[in-house]
């Protein structure tokens, strides 16, 4: 019965994140490379994609306090955050790292910094999540 | 930046393999500096039943044949290299420079054939790439589909001397496992055909 329900629960989870938007297609890509040899490998990609991510944000956090804002670096760094979430499958996170991305190409530094803090919160969130997810998966 | 246990992953001939069908000796180079793309490339590669070499950065690879033009004491990359993946975008040398490095090179690496992998479809940049001799242009994130379709035909020795054309599809809803092959949609004016000496691919130019 247990392992029943968490079966379940762990589903409806899982269709709960694409529904709403936070992982796409590419998730699903990652589950699939899973086998018997290897059965946390979306875990695994997913918790080094975590371990990246908070590098990237410090590097952000630090580039966003120079006062002008370096765009160029700004970009560099958010085009290697947006590669690995577009990776992982992280559509929300993606798309917060685009907005960002062109904030910077019109050197706009209120949209960086509007932008920095919402793609802050929607990783927060999906982290959250997808620990839930890989918790329940156990 | 170099992480000691990500950069040389060698897979050596004796070394069992946990792909069930691993029947060839096919190797691939893969060259990435995001962690995470290089993970899955690496998987990808070994679920198609490939030998995985994978480096974080353009000078590794260059390092790892042997032509970095130090006197290179490594004795094992003497283990052919059948077929190298890297990013475009890396920092130092890109992509497309390891690409170029490697093509002209007058001794036989320069036959071995190089995908571009990027996330970003730049026809400039696809054209630039196809032009120097990569052989395809892959949009990140790769999929599973497009490993198995890029080595199933460049182990059937498609890559010299034929007019092989296909499409990379922009969309992944692609189920089966074989190839769809779809006539250029557009032709590049200022090529000739003789002055291509390896397979064209078009990615379908997506303006929707």
């Amino acid at each position: 019965m247990d392992r029943n329900q968490s079966h379940r629960q762990l589903a409806a989870m899982k269709q709960s994140l694409f529904d709403q938007g936070y992982l796409d297609e590419q998730f699903i890509q990652l589950e699939e490379l899973q086998d018997d040899a290897n059965p946390h490998f979306a875990e695994e990609i997913v918790t080094l994609y975590f371990r990246d991510s908070s590098r990237f944000i410090s590097n952000l956090d630090q580039a966003m306090e120079r006062n002008p804002l370096d765009f160029g670096k700004l970009d560099s760094i958010m085009h290697q955050f947006k590669g690995s979430s577009s990776s992982i499958g992280a559509q929300k996170v993606k798309a917060e790292c685009t907005l960002f991305r062109e904030y910077c190409a019109a050197e706009n530094a209120e949209g960086c910094m509007r932008s920095f803090q919402q793609l802050k919160k929607e990783y927060a969130v999906l982290r959250k999540k997808l620990e839930t997810y890989f918790q329940l998966a156990k | 930046m170099t992480i000691a246990g990500d950069v040389f992953r060698l897979n050596l001939p004796q070394v069992l393999d946990d792909s069930p069908s691993c029947s060839q000796d096919f190797h691939v180079l893969a060259v990435d500096d995001s962690h995470v793309d290089r993970k899955v490339i690496e998987r990808l590669l070994k679920i198609s039943s490939c030998k995985v070499t994978v480096v974080d950065s353009g000078t590794r690879a260059l390092q790892y044949l042997g032509l970095d033009g130090e006197q290179n004491s490594i004795g094992f990359n003497s283990a052919k290299v059948n077929l190298i993946m890297t990013d475009y975008s890396m920092p130092g040398m890109t992509g497309y420079e390891l690409l170029k490095k490697i093509k002209q090179e007058s001794s036989m690496f320069r036959e071995i054939p190089v995908v571009i992998m990027s996330s970003e479809n730049i026809l400039t940049r696809i054209d630039r790439c196809l032009e120097e001799g990569a052989e395809e242009f892959l949009l990140k994130p790769v999929k599973l589909s497009d490993v198995k379709r890029l080595t199933d035909f460049i182990m059937k020795g498609e890559t010299k001397g034929k007019e092989k054309r296909s499409h990379k599809r922009r969309r992944s809803d692609d189920q089966s496992s074989s190839p769809s092959t779809l006539p250029l949609s557009k032709s590049h004016p200022s090529l000739s055909p003789s002055s291509l000496s390896s397979k064209r691919s078009r990615l379908q130019a997506d303006f929707d």
